[in-house]
């Protein structure tokens, strides 16, 4: 909303004050400013000045060498305009002025006389012919009031407004007026509020005889008034009319059009003027649109209403989109002799739906839509009929037809200042919660201590809005700013979100960066993964933005697959990343309650690694979460390499899967080399972890070491030959590890070298030889029978 | 004798002092001091000596010994800290060369933010609290004073899987969600994905964060909401920072407020971050509407409390003079490792 100040002054007087320490008091009272804008700002330097002497120029028949006097100075400015003559008050631009359109005025020669200025016409001010008294066709603005010399023609031009741009909220309505916000200044500043009823002198006539009005669905039009204007002139508006108008961003078109614009921009009533000699039958009927009936607005588009839609209707059709916007059929014209102004309740909600389905909204719906007080569309009639005599626009007939069931009825509550002070914070008086509150033209009845609530103030309805109304004019900053008391919690994150936070430091410390992506993702997602037939798995978004966040992604693979292909394109030449997040799984489609939303970990890995790095990473997770019950199972699954792929067993659970992408699948994000994926459920590893930890006490006996190398089948698993050792090497073993593997030379066909490093430590005694000789040549046995394993 | 004794003495001194590693060292001494060593064989010698010289050179040799000795100690301690002292210049390194390191990873940072956020709060007492992305339309509107029609919602355009079930614009619904299983004092944060219907441009992304609080007891105030923003403020941007309350309008809290800070980079004298206001606002709060309560089956006039509502987004992008929001989501290693 736009407000140009000096109309704010119309209502009250604010006294002497910049627009900025207006901007500043109103934001910190409720209405916020967005910005300010100063008018004129392309007009400097340009003040009046008086001819005092004029002679023909030397050297030229057309020019004219004049001595202009500013009151301090007098300086010589040449002019070729004839209109001129000694002892005329000139607005003259000076050097260095500037001139709408971007001219900049400096001082020269014309042909060899020095001229430090420009003599100005209407024109040359941005002015039109009838904006000001003195301007001529083809000559120079002469004035015809005594200004002082010297004085700046933006105060002339009434060109010292600013024009504040306010953000209002959508509880507040009644502040998109010029009206309703100098009421919030008038109570800021704690100035007066000058609100007259408008004044109507009438004509003869009756309403009555120029329309009948019938309103069928009171419901979705609480009220509806009328008056009628005869003997009408179209012309173009006064320049003050234009110039707030245009100050508020609203073109103007002609006398009647501006009218309506004006008063809904005072009062915040939107209006209709119908030409009276359009209202086929001489008939409003406010009803609701029959289905497929159609209309042409004013824009020149033809719409098609439905039962759902409000509209004013004449005895054969539409005239008008109650609310929205009007018909062609009936509107002003340039010969428009007869109208008939409107100004009426619609039903917000309704309007809203009517302007989105037709996709047109418009300074009318959008007030409308916010709730407006049936209480102004009186007094908004009868300022637009004072207008219309103001600027003997027309004569307004006499009688008001106003169709009003239900009065609306002042909400009444409660003045609860302890309770109040309580809630706040604070230690107001209730003198001056009273006066705050009247300031904002709530009655407050001190004998009963009952508020009456205005009937523009629609939001406020509980003891918490009376107390809002108090502490924003009060002052939120004026609150003192005090520390939680009461009881103690104790606060801190859940067992849950711990881990969660341990597996994301755990992972950078391994050198996996942490992601975040999108919770939707494209359809074709899938299709990239081969696996399409999921798609009617998942839940689709109704409205989506466009096709790519389109579906909820039920798992977190392509998301990591992008990030990893993202980050391959920029040649980065190493990619460890992870992401926890969510996926989406449904009881059934189409979503009759709330889906599954289950939290996976997913790790991403391509560039100078393998299978074992990716697991290794797992590994370490595992162990610095304390997981000790986990496995590695060979898998073949899908987006996976099917020789290259694990399921990651957390107890009886299958957590998740590990392995390399496959290579169509990595071909199809343009990643052209191996990429490895793991995705574990989280649930599953909270499952996993031994929260129990208990000391173990140290063996403090010397321990042996022996390496031993196997030769094994191919197909062995390196799971199952320790599983082995670990079975048969007895309670003395403490650790053993796997430090090499090699097939090739001096190994046999189909067989592997697999060396292992044990290392035995007994309790409570020191092993020797034959002790150690006895443990291995059991192991040793055990091995080769149980899976032919030789010693190497 | 005595002739001898002098001549090996500085035979010695000057084979001593000649060396010039332990090796020549050790030569010397054993040329003179070693079994076959020439002052051994004087000593050897003693017994052809008269008993009245026996003493006399006996001790005269002793003091040869001693001497020699002496000096071979000393000159071996010396040889040896020259000989370490090479070895050691001798091992000098690059130190200016690269550390073989680990390369560790960086938190994304709208984690890293979102943990220095929720540090503050819990070690205000705080607890964290979730709930679902996929939200039934009674808990992202109904329940929050925000009926179908409401102009609210206008602002908020809603992704809707059914004319029921959207995805949350606001994580606002998990207030509600706390607000009916637990009983006051309540005391949370609840962090989270938010969606909205917009286009994605540098400032606009329909997937971001936002970090929502509530409070509700016995006697919670305004003055009480203001005490624990302004003391979440400083800490997050220092205590020199300046806050301001504005009113404003949220559907689910009343009286409602944004709250501003000072402009970090001019101060508050006004600049082009701050489109010349000098305030930058980050954070909606209020009183939590007593609608908003009862509908959770909380007695308002027994009970109230404040809300409060965080972008984490803009928040993490003031941090660190983040220029583009779509940065957050690319997840570019070279991004990621800045911070």
């Amino acid at each position: 909303m736009k407000l140009p100040l000096s109309w704010v002054y119309d209502y009250t007087d604010l006294g002497d004050i910049t627009p900025k320490e207006y901007a500043d008091a109103l934001t910190m009272s409720g209405s916020k400013v967005e910005g300010v804008e100063k008018q004129g700002e392309d007009i400097q330097n340009v003040m009046v000045g008086r001819i005092i002497k004029k002679e023909k120029h030397p050297n030229a028949d057309t020019l004219w060498v004049c001595q202009v006097d500013f009151g301090s100075e007098q300086v010589q400015i040449i002019t070729g305009a004839q209109n001129i003559n000694e002892g005329d008050l000139v607005p003259c631009a000076r050097h260095g002025a500037k001139l709408p359109g971007g001219i900049t005025i400096k001082s020269g020669k014309l042909r060899g006389e020095v001229s430090n200025g420009m003599m100005c016409s209407h024109q040359e001010l941005g002015l039109a012919l009838e904006d000001i008294e003195g301007a001529c066709e083809n000559g120079i603005l002469i004035f015809q009031k005594d200004y002082p010399l010297g004085t700046d023609v933006k105060e002339i031009l009434g060109l010292n407004d600013s024009v504040i741009e306010f953000e209002i909220t959508s509880n507040r309505p009644d502040c998109l007026s010029v009206i309703g916000l100098a009421r919030e200044s008038a109570a800021t500043f704690g100035k007066p509020f000058n609100l007259k009823a408008p004044a109507v002198k009438g004509a003869d006539g009756d309403v009555n005889d120029y329309v009948k009005v019938t309103v069928k669905d009171s419901a979705l039009c609480p009220r509806y008034v009328a008056r009628a204007v005869k003997n009408i002139k179209i012309a173009t508006s006064p320049k003050w009319m234009r110039d707030r108008l245009e100050s508020c961003g609203v073109r103007a078109i002609n006398n009647i059009v501006d009218i309506t614009n004006y008063v809904m921009l005072e009062y915040g009533q939107p209006m209709h003027a119908f030409d009276k000699n359009f209202l086929r039958g001489g008939e409003i009927i406010v009803r609701r649109a029959e289905n497929g009936e159609e209309f042409k607005t004013l824009d020149g588009e033809e719409r098609k209403l439905n039962n759902s839609m409000l509209v004013i209707a004449d005895a054969e059709g539409p005239v008008a989109v109650a609310g929205v916007m009007g018909g062609e059929n009936s509107e002003i014209r340039d010969d428009t002799t007869e109208m008939i102004f409107e100004s009426a309740l619609f039903n917000g909600p309704s309007v809203r739906l009517t302007a989105k389905a037709l996709g047109m909204r418009t300074e009318s719906s959008a007030r409308f839509e916010k709730g407006l007080d049936a209480e102004n569309c009186l007094n908004a009639i009868n300022r637009a009929c004072e207008l219309v005599e103001e600027l003997g626009a027309g004569e307004v007939v006499g009688g008001i037809i106003d169709i009003y069931p239900s009065k609306k009825e002042k909400r009444i509550l409660p003045l609860e200042v302890d309770k109040t002070n309580a809630f706040l914070g604070t230690d107001i008086s209730r003198d001056f919660m009273i006066k705050a509150l009247r300031s904002l033209d709530f009655e407050v009845d001190e004998a009963t201590n009952k508020i009456a609530v205005p009937t523009f103030r629609d939001d406020v309805e509980s003891f918490a809005d009376v107390a809002e109304e108090i502490a924003r004019i009060y002052g939120y900053n004026e609150i003192e700013s005090t520390l939680l008391r009461g009881r103690v919690t104790t606060g801190g994150r859940n067992k849950a979100q711990l881990v969660e936070e341990k597996i994301c430091d755990t992972l950078c410390a391994l050198g996996y960066y942490e992601t975040k992506t999108y919770a939707f993702t494209h359809p074709a997602s899938l299709k990239k993964l081969g696996r399409e037939d999921e798609l009617e798995k998942c839940i689709k978004i109704s409205n989506p933005l466009g096709e790519e966040n389109s579906i909820m992604r039920n798992n977190l693979l392509h998301s990591t697959l992008e990030v990893l292909a993202l980050n391959y394109k920029q040649r980065t030449a190493q990619a460890r990343l992870f992401e926890i997040g969510k996926v989406y799984i449904p009881h059934s489609l189409p979503l009759a309650e709330l889906p599954d939303e289950i939290k996976y970990l997913s790790i991403g890995a391509y560039g100078n690694c393998d299978f074992y790095t990716l697991k290794g990473a797992v590994e370490d997770l595992f162990d610095a979460l304390g997981i000790e019950d986990y496995a590695f199972e060979a898998a073949e699954e899908r987006s996976f390499h099917p020789g290259k792929t694990a399921l990651i067993k957390i107890g009886k659970n299958t957590a998740g899967v590990i392995g390399e992408t496959h290579p169509d699948i990595a071909e199809n994000y343009e990643i052209d080399t191996d990429v490895y994926l793991a995705e574990i459920k989280l649930a599953d590893i909270f499952d996993g972890m031994d929260s129990e930890k208990k000391y173990k006490k140290l063996n403090r006996f010397p321990c042996v070491t022996r390496d031993i190398a196997l030769l094994v089948d191919v197909s062995v698993p390196a799971a199952t030959v320790l599983a082995a050792i670990k079975k048969y090497a007895g309670k003395s073993l403490e650790d053993i590890q796997l430090f090499d593997v090699y097939q090739g030379k001096q190994i046999p066909e189909g067989k592997k070298s697999m060396a292992y490093s044990a290392t035995f430590r007994a309790e409570g005694r020191t092993l020797n030889e034959s002790d150690i000789t006895k443990i291995m040549d059991k192991l040793i046995m055990m091995l080769k029978k149980d899976l032919g394993a030789e010693l190497r | 004798m005595k002739e001898k004794l002098a001549q090996i003495r500085e035979q010695a001194i000057s084979a001593l002092k000649g060396a010039s590693d332990l090796r020549t060292l050790e030569d010397a001494k054993v040329k003179f001091l070693g079994k076959k060593g020439e002052l051994t064989a004087v000593l050897r010698g003693m017994g052809a000596l008269t008993p009245e010289e026996r003493p006399v050179i006996g001790q005269l040799a002793n003091e040869v010994r001693n001497a020699v000795e002496e000096l071979y100690a000393n000159t071996k301690t010396a040889l040896s800290e020259n000989a370490k002292a090479a070895k050691l210049q001798s091992e000098k390194i690059d130190v200016t060369m690269p550390g073989a390191r680990r390369n560790i990873a960086k938190r994304h940072p709208l984690s890293q933010v979102l943990r220095e956020v929720s540090d503050i709060f819990l070690g205000m007492g705080f607890e964290i609290a979730e709930g679902p992305d996929i939200e039934l339309d009674y808990y992202n509107f109904e329940a929050l004073n925000i009926p179908k029609n409401h102009p609210a919602r206008d602002t908020q355009d809603t992704f809707y899987i059914t004319d029921n079930i959207l995805l949350r614009t606001q994580t606002s619904p998990v207030q509600v969600r706390v607000m009916e299983k637990k009983k006051p004092p309540i005391k949370i944060i609840a962090p989270g994905m938010v969606f909205r219907s917009d286009a994605v441009d540098a400032t606009h992304s329909p997937v971001f964060h936002q970090i929502e609080g509530l409070v509700v007891d016995k006697g919670v105030t305004m003055g009480d909401l203001k005490g624990t923003l302004e003391t979440f403020v400083k800490k997050l941007y220092g205590e020199d920072v300046r806050v301001r309350f504005r009113p404003h309008h949220f559907p689910f809290t009343e009286p409602s407020a944004e709250v501003d800070i000072s402009c970090f980079v001019c101060g508050g004298k006004g600049c082009s971050v701050c489109k010349g206001e000098g305030w930058i606002e980050i954070l909606g709060a209020g009183m939590v509407h007593p609608k908003v309560l009862s509908g959770c089956g909380i007695d308002p006039d027994e009970y109230s409390g404040f809300a409060f509502g965080v972008g984490l987004e803009r928040i993490v992008m003031r941090k660190f003079g983040i220029d583009d929001l779509r940065l957050f989501y690319e997840n570019d290693i070279r991004f990621l490792k800045q911070f």
